[in-house]
Formats: structure tokens, C-alpha cells, sequence
């Protein structure tokens, strides 16, 4: 190639919307609606600036924390973890034959429509709003507790574990059926073996979560240390809160390098 | 005894990759089937145990149609069939001793399966076939653990272990190199002799075809046009199976695949 025939030729890295209309019209309506938003919610810096010395009051009240009623805060926290463990476990089991429905590859087509849909609707309210409508169902407590992060566990796992059965290798399934093996004995030996892994890493993600999430759905009253600690809150006992607050922390520090450890092991 | 009549596949609306085949396996022989890619081969090997359901056509093994099964029959007729597959196939996370078992997972319950609980003369047949092949040191092993050869003496001891009518292999060879590719096809004839059983071997490399079979089957565009002895197989024979298919000629006479023209 000789030189000349390489001058003149500009380069510029292709936009990623082509319709230039179209690429500013996208920014001037992101930036009209901002405009509008900010106008249109109060916001008073007055408020703001008086919030500062309830802060103040809120911290000092705070600090030096209180561990005086560690018994309380223990017994909170054991009911955080029991109720952790708990729907870990049976959502994990439960999210296995959700998995499997909602797996493409493996169920009929109006089946998989089913399976979906089902997961979908377990995960489309955060957990604190399930944990509203249990404590309604099942009074405060424990109970309400675990039926949250049940439904929480499943709607999880289950879409993460319908997604690697939808990734297994297939010759494995075709091997099984050429020896004769039914729908299940297919399933136990093609499937299972192959996505096992994930499910013990989902397990166990998932087990993380639920011990973090335990201490949040209590504060809607269902269980655990988090009605422990909306309770200190209600009786402006904020070194207990405090105190209550720094126990979550290192629960969830323990956990995160607990795990990861158990992770870092399997894989 | 396998019967094909008119057996058609088509997929979609497209053109049918097999059109009207006859063809007929007798006893304890190795027939191997050749032909380019896009021939048919494999199509046809699946319509015969059913992965891929044929268009039209009735296929008989031992007098047993096999085209019109359904649910429960068609298991019980598969485990009839042994399959060994190109890429293995092999349950890569279990170990060698729970593949070979798997072959026999058409017979036993649901319990035994899942607990792994096989009736004991299942487990002799099982060692006995790994020590036949040179694999019951590896009993235990998992099976990604093993090496291209080893893996598909196990997928060779798998089909064997459902006590097959009828051996079907679908290019067994094509993922290994040539050394191991001669030892599996030795196995496979030699096994074929010892149990009696009709071999069906869909393989590109004809040089391996012809040392090995007893029976050249050529397809082309979904058409036998040549069912012979391998000595029949001329080069007149060969250029009507490959004709116009440059590439796939020079890699089924064992030429090393020469990569497209680099103009400069």
C-alpha cells in the first residue's frame, strides 16, 4: 500500500444511535424531565438545615452505644439467623422444581409460560412489602419472618437456577435418552450433575442475603433483631439502636468473608 | 436385523436431508456409512433411535417397528439401541463407574437410580466391560478427568451396558486424533464380533472405514448411492460420494484439511 492512498481517511467511532434526531432528542427529553422533577418535588433547604441539629441530637443520644441489654440484643439476633437458615433452606428446596417449570429447554412451552410467570410474580415486591402482607396474614413474629424470605429465596434461586438449566450441554440429555431413560432419570442424571454447582453457589449467596434481609423485614414487625431494634427506636433508645446497629454490621461483615471463603472453596 | 424403507427426514419446508432411503443391517457386521457433511449420516443414525423423528418411512429393528412409538414403548425400544456420539456425550461431573450405569438407567427403578443402588450383576457387567476396554482402574474417576480415547471407551462401555440389538456410532472418532481414532474403531469391531452385534458407523475418513467395516454404505444429498464391500469402494465410487466437495474428499482420503487460498 503505498502512503498517499492512506490520507484523507478520518476515523471517528460510530455513535451509538445512528439517527442524530433521535440521539438528542433522547438527551434534551432526559434533561426536560430532570427539570421538571426537581421544580416539581418540594424541596425546602429549610428543612434540610433544621434536620441537622435533630441529627446531632439523634447521634448524641447514640454514642457511647449500649450493650447493657446484650441479652435482648442476643436473643433478637438468634431469631434474625434461625429465621435466615430457615427459609434458606426450604426456599432452596422449593425453588428447585420452580426452576425446572421455568426452564425452556426442559418443560413444555405453556408450562414454561406457568413456571415464569410464577417466579416473576415472587419477585416483583421487595421483601419488606411481603413481609407487610405476612404480618398481616400471620400476626408479628418469627413466622411472618420466614414466609417473606421464602418467597424472596424462590423468586431468586429459582430464576438463576431455570437460566443454568437453560445453559446445560445437551448431549448429555440426548446420551440419556438413547439409553432409555425416562423424564426424571434424564433430569437426575444430565441435568442435576451439570447445574448442581451453581445451585450450592445460589444456596449459599442466597444465605448471605437472607441474613441481611432477616434484620430489615423485622422492622415491619416480622421478627428477629429488626424488631428488636424498631422497638429501641420507638423508645428513643438510640444507644441500644446503636448498639443493635453495630451488631448487624458485623453480622453482615462476618458473613460476606464466611461465604466467600465457603465460595472461593467449591469453585 | 435393521430394515429402513423409504425413510424421509425433512426438516421445515426446506429440502428433505434424507429422501427415501432403503437400507438393511443383518447380523454381527460393521457397516460404515460415509459420505460429506450435510450427507445425511447423522440424520439418519437419529431417525433410527428416534432423537430426530423422521418425516415418513418405517424403520424395523429385529421386526419391531420402531417409526410409530410413543412414550413408554419408545424407552423401552431405545435401550435396544446402544448410541455412541461424536462429542462423547458423557456425564462429565459423575464418575466412570455411574456413565457405564447410565446405560442402564432404561431398566432399573427411580430409587436405585437416584441412590445409586444397581443390582449387583449390572456393577459385574459394568467392571467386567471396564476391564475389557482397560479402564477399571479409573472406576472412580471423573470422567472429565479422562483423556479423548479414554472418554469414548467409556461411551463405547455405556451403550454396551444396555445389552443393544444394535450399535449405533455417529462420527465416535471425529474428536480424537488418528492414533486413538484406529483404537476405537479396533474396539468397536472387535466388540462387535465378540457380541454378536450389528455396528452402524456414520465416519468421514474412508480410510478408516474401509480397514474397518465390513460394508460401505455412500450417501450423497440424502441418497445411498453406493452400498458395497470396501473393496468395491473404487476411486470412480469415492468421486460420485465427495463429488464437488474438494475439502470434505481431502479430509475423508486423511489429508490434513488445507485452510482457504491467502491471496496476497
Amino acid at each position: 500500500m503505498s502512503r498517499a492512498a492512506t490520507e484523507g481517511f478520518r476515523w471517528r467511532k460510530p455513535p451509538f444511535i445512528a439517527n442524530p434526531a433521535l440521539r438528542y432528542g433522547i438527551w434534551l427529553a432526559v434533561a426536560a424531565y430532570l427539570a421538571w422533577a426537581v421544580s416539581s418535588i418540594p424541596i425546602d433547604p429549610q428543612r434540610i438545615v433544621a434536620g441537622f441539629p435533630r441529627a446531632a441530637q439523634i447521634f448524641g443520644g447514640a454514642i457511647p452505644p449500649d450493650f447493657a441489654r446484650w441479652q435482648l440484643l442476643l436473643s433478637g439476633f438468634l431469631e434474625s439467623i434461625q429465621i435466615a437458615l430457615i427459609a434458606t433452606a426450604v426456599g432452596v428446596v422449593l425453588s428447585v422444581p420452580l426452576a425446572i417449570l421455568s426452564a425452556r429447554n426442559v418443560v413444555p412451552v405453556p408450562v414454561y409460560v406457568l413456571g415464569r410467570a410464577t417466579v416473576i410474580t415472587a419477585r416483583s415486591f421487595h421483601p419488606v412489602i411481603v413481609a407487610i402482607i405476612f404480618v398481616k396474614a400471620v400476626g408479628f413474629g418469627a413466622l411472618a419472618g420466614i414466609l417473606t424470605l421464602i418467597v424472596y429465596t424462590i423468586g431468586f434461586v429459582s430464576k438463576l437456577l431455570a437460566e443454568a438449566i437453560e445453559e446445560i450441554d445437551w448431549g448429555q440429555v440426548e446420551a440419556m435418552q438413547a439409553a432409555g431413560a425416562n423424564y426424571l432419570k434424564v433430569l437426575l442424571y444430565a441435568v442435576a450433575p451439570q447445574v448442581m454447582p451453581r445451585q450450592i453457589g445460589l444456596a449459599l449467596y442466597q444465605l448471605d442475603i437472607n441474613l441481611r434481609a432477616s434484620t430489615v423485614v423485622g422492622i415491619v414487625g416480622a421478627g428477629g433483631i429488626g424488631s428488636t431494634l424498631m422497638n429501641a427506636f420507638g423508645r428513643y433508645d438510640y444507644d441500644f439502636a446503636f448498639a443493635i446497629l453495630i451488631a448487624i454490621i458485623s453480622l453482615v461483615f462476618a458473613t460476606e468473608i464466611v461465604s466467600g471463603r465457603i465460595r472461593r472453596g467449591i469453585s | 436385523m435393521l430394515e429402513i424403507q423409504d425413510l424421509v427426514k425433512r426438516y421445515g419446508d426446506g429440502d428433505p436431508v434424507l429422501k427415501g432411503l432403503h437400507l438393511s443391517v443383518a447380523e454381527k457386521s460393521v457397516t460404515a456409512v460415509i459420505g460429506s457433511s450435510g450427507a445425511g449420516k447423522s440424520t439418519l443414525l437419529r431417525c433410527i433411535n428416534r432423537l430426530v423423528e423422521p418425516t415418513s418411512g418405517s424403520i424395523r429393528l429385529n421386526g419391531m417397528e420402531l417409526t410409530t412409538l410413543r412414550g413408554r414403548e419408545l424407552r423401552r425400544a431405545r435401550r435396544r439401541i446402544g448410541m455412541v456420539f461424536q462429542g462423547f456425550n458423557l456425564l462429565e461431573r459423575l464418575t466412570v463407574m455411574e456413565n457405564v450405569l447410565a446405560g442402564r438407567l432404561g431398566y432399573v427403578g427411580f430409587a436405585p437410580a437416584l441412590l445409586r443402588r444397581y443390582p449387583q450383576e449390572d456393577v459385574d457387567r459394568a467392571y467386567g466391560l471396564l476391564q475389557r476396554v482397560g479402564l477399571a482402574k479409573y472406576v472412580n474417576t471423573r470422567a472429565d478427568a479422562l483423556s479423548g480415547g479414554e472418554r469414548q471407551r467409556v461411551g463405547v462401555v455405556r451403550a454396551l451396558m444396555q445389552e443393544p440389538e444394535i450399535l449405533l456410532a455417529d462420527e465416535p472418532t471425529a474428536s480424537l486424533d488418528p492414533k486413538t481414532a484406529e483404537g476405537i474403531m479396533h474396539l468397536m469391531r472387535d466388540l462387535s464380533a465378540e457380541l454378536s452385534l450389528p455396528v452402524l458407523i456414520n465416519i468421514h475418513n474412508v480410510a478408516q472405514a474401509k480397514s474397518y467395516s465390513e460394508r460401505i454404505v455412500g450417501l450423497r444429498h440424502g441418497r445411498i448411492i453406493f452400498d458395497g464391500e470396501p473393496g468395491a469402494l473404487d476411486d470412480e465410487a469415492f468421486d460420485r460420494i465427495y463429488e464437488g466437495d474438494e475439502e470434505a474428499a481431502a479430509e475423508a482420503l486423511g489429508e490434513k484439511p488445507r485452510g482457504p487460498a491467502v491471496s496476497a
